[in-house]
């Protein structure tokens, strides 16, 4: 199922398949260690459409929603 | 021998440099708290070394302002030898910019810092393989205990003289063709000749379509541009990929073999502290904590400096009329004394009581990593005044001074992000303009009446974060934060810390104080206070307060605690409730707090936003003060 990391529940993991945002997003989501392929887990996510904490190769990373809007993921 | 420290934010360079240079840059479990470069002269094995601590960097494409800073320090090219740290518990991910770094051909030495924290999450790192397959030397560190820090120095001292480049790591075959023959095109028009950097590294620059690189040189050769056009096009046709993802996703599989290649891992060892974040993150224990943790925060400094501040003050209140005995009261004598006193006093009865435990606090905060859980739990709310959870970070740095806060804007993307950043900053009660509120509201009021003017500020911080983005309605680019681990804070840093923030007022403001005192003074002396008083009559008039509190406004623009020090002396006596009514004293603090940032800040705000933006600030800041002041006095 394709859908956008935003939208995976807590504690559940997802593979990254493509990052939808320009040139300067997707540079900055790689350094972080997100790139297409990559397997993600979400462990937490805000209230209030706050930002969602992901663990990515053991570390970990806060997303705003709308930066988690832009990736791309399959849902295992 | 010029070393600069360069890796990833928060892998330890400032904590490395400290060990080597003295505590001279300010350390914190946050990634990016380092927005400047701090250079120190250090002398080890009877040589002069030049140690360069740079802002962090995740890769050599930079972002925002200070990973700029750090790149173009590196790319001037007048450094001996890089020192790369790492954190070791994140090799995998440190090591895509390790690789760029080998692209530069400079001299570099690998530390492994945090190697026992890598032990702790079941890493472990063969040394010597790792070493081998890039080329370069890496020294295991333990930076936080000073371990290894000297091996990394004499080895960073022998490669500097041998010249000693690591390898170049090729990439896939069919990218490494086009890297080439793009290299070729650069070689020919000898373009990396003016920025003093080898081909292959240009090459990779442009395939990324670093922004930087394309906008220096599109003017100057359009067929190179179209080039380059083509060769991105030849790796987005083969790899059904833009060519910035190839190369990253290259770079990305390179570090991953390297560490698959070095790594063992072992079962990690739990320790309570990984599960800290169920609560201190948590959708409802998270915002509860962060409430308690603040209120324990501001009750702790007020419990501290109440406790210090009332016997010292006492102490030197006493000395005045002893003085007064010895020497003629009317005097200019006793005039320039009282004065040289009272500054005295200011600093240290008043400032220093609620600035140390204020300093303190913060820095163990800081250096627990609690900052960027901050920002994570309010990304929500601030996205509501427009800018997103990092802006938390100069927020609370501006309780302690405006003008760091205003510095750590930097690791906020936009230009738009980082204006709004800095004007609602420069509202934020600095630890300056909490000794006031402690001193007079909390003292002569009450302590719940000092919380109501925080909430208040927070308030009006609030509005005007939604006046100015709907002035400026661009869409914030959103928060990418990394949440580091929980470090256990050492009181001896700590202290470090506090000590390098104190300084700034021991050595600045104080004595700014004490003349500023003394000049007062004088003032009063030769009666031209009146004069002043006179020019500020129709304001202090409008706020309904003693016409006397006139020069202490001009003080509070050099330096906000100046305005309170100077009241006492205006007034003429140290117990302020005889002379004022508590209206006055909350229409005064109330009009402190939002008038005109002080001098420091105008100038920073100057060198970071710009002339017509600063005298925005200035002005919007003076008539928010004016328009409160007056709701005080009639509501209050």
């Amino acid at each position: 199922m394709i859908i956008t990391l935003d939208s995976i529940g807590e504690n559940k993991k997802a593979k990254v398949v493509s990052i939808s945002g320009g040139w300067g997003i997707r540079q900055r989501l790689g350094c972080l260690g997100i790139h297409p392929g990559d397997i993600i887990t979400v462990k937490k996510s805000a209230i209030m459409r706050g930002p969602i904490l992901i663990s990515v190769h053991g570390n970990q990373v806060a997303l705003g929603r709308g930066v988690a809007r832009k990736v791309v993921v399959e849902a295992e | 021998m010029k070393i600069a420290l360069m890796g990833q934010p928060n892998s330890g360079k400032s904590t490395i440099f400290n060990h080597v240079a003295g505590y001279k840059a300010v350390t914190s479990n946050f990634p990016g708290k380092t927005v400047e470069y701090t250079s120190s002269k250090v002398n080890l094995f009877g040589e002069i070394f030049e140690i360069v601590d740079l802002p962090g960097t995740y890769s050599l494409t930079s972002f925002d302002l200070a990973e700029l800073e750090a790149r173009k320090y590196l790319l001037k090219g007048n450094v001996d030898l890089v020192i790369n740290v790492i954190d070791a518990s994140l090799l995998s991910r440190s090591l895509e910019l390790t690789l760029q770094l080998l692209e530069l051909k400079l001299p570099m030495v690998i530390c492994l810092n945090m190697i026992d924290e890598a032990e702790r999450k079941g890493i472990k790192i063969d040394v010597e393989k790792l070493s081998e397959i890039l080329g370069v030397p890496v020294v295991p560190t333990i930076a936080l205990k000073g371990k290894g820090v000297k091996k990394l120095f004499s080895m960073a001292y022998k490669i500097g003289e041998e010249k000693g480049i690591g390898k170049t790591i090729n990439f896939s075959k069919d990218v490494e063709e086009v890297i080439a023959q793009l290299s070729t095109q650069i070689k020919k028009k000898q373009i990396n000749q003016e920025f003093n950097i080898p081909e292959r590294f240009l090459a990779l620059k442009y395939l990324e379509n670093d922004s930087y690189f394309m906008e220096n040189y599109e003017e100057k050769s359009n067929n190179l541009f179209k080039k380059i056009v083509h060769f991105q096009n030849i790796l987005e046709e083969t790899h059904g990929r833009q060519s910035d993802v190839v190369i990253s996703s290259e770079r990305h599989h390179l570090s991953m073999n390297i560490y698959e290649s070095v790594v063992s891992l072992t079962k990690p060892h739990t320790s309570p502290r990984d599960y800290l974040d169920n609560i201190l993150m948590h959708p409802l224990w998270g915002y509860i904590s962060l409430g308690l943790i603040f209120y324990l925060f501001f009750n702790l400094i007020f419990g501290v400096g109440k406790i210090i501040e009332e016997p010292l003050l006492d102490y030197f209140y006493r000395l005045i009329p002893l003085i007064e005995k010895s020497i003629n009261p009317n005097t200019l004598s006793f005039s320039i004394i009282s004065g040289i006193i009272q500054g005295l006093a200011g600093g240290i009865a008043i400032v220093l009581p609620y600035l140390f435990p204020f300093l303190f606090g913060l820095a163990i905060l800081e250096d627990l990593g609690y900052l960027p859980r901050i920002a994570f739990l309010l990304d929500a709310f601030l996205h509501k005044i427009g800018l997103h959870g990092k802006a938390v970070i100069p927020f609370i740095l501006g309780y302690g001074c405006t003008v760091p806060a205003i510095m750590a804007t930097r690791i906020l993307e936009s230009g738009r992000d980082r204006f709004i950043a800095s004007v609602l900053a420069t509202m934020i009660p600095c630890a300056a303009r909490m000794t006031i509120i402690f001193a007079l509201v909390a003292f002569y009021i009450s302590p719940q009446a000092a919380l109501a003017v925080y909430i208040l500020n927070i308030i009006v911080i609030i509005i005007s974060g939604k006046i100015l983005s709907r002035l400026l309605p661009e869409v914030t680019p959103g928060m990418i934060l990394e949440i580091p681990a929980y470090h256990i804070p050492s009181i001896k840093v700590a202290l470090a810390k506090t000590w390098l923030r104190m300084k700034e007022f021991i050595f600045i403001a104080w004595p700014l104080l004490i003349v500023g005192s003394t000049i007062l003074s004088l003032l009063q002396y030769y009666k031209m206070d009146m004069l002043v008083n006179k020019f500020f009559s129709p304001l202090t008039s409008l706020l309904g307060l003693p016409v006397v509190v006139g020069t202490t406004l001009i003080f509070g623009i050099l330096r906000k605690e100046l305005s309170m020090l100077m009241l006492i002396q205006a007034i003429g006596t140290s117990n302020v409730a005889a002379a004022m009514s508590t209206t006055q004293i909350m229409t005064f603090t109330i009009f402190i707090i939002f008038y005109v940032p002080c001098v420091a800040t105008i100038a920073v705000l100057w060198k970071e936003i710009g002339s017509k933006r600063t005298l925005f600030t200035v002005f919007f800041t003076f008539l928010l003060a004016v328009i409160l002041a007056i709701i005080t006095r009639f509501v209050y």
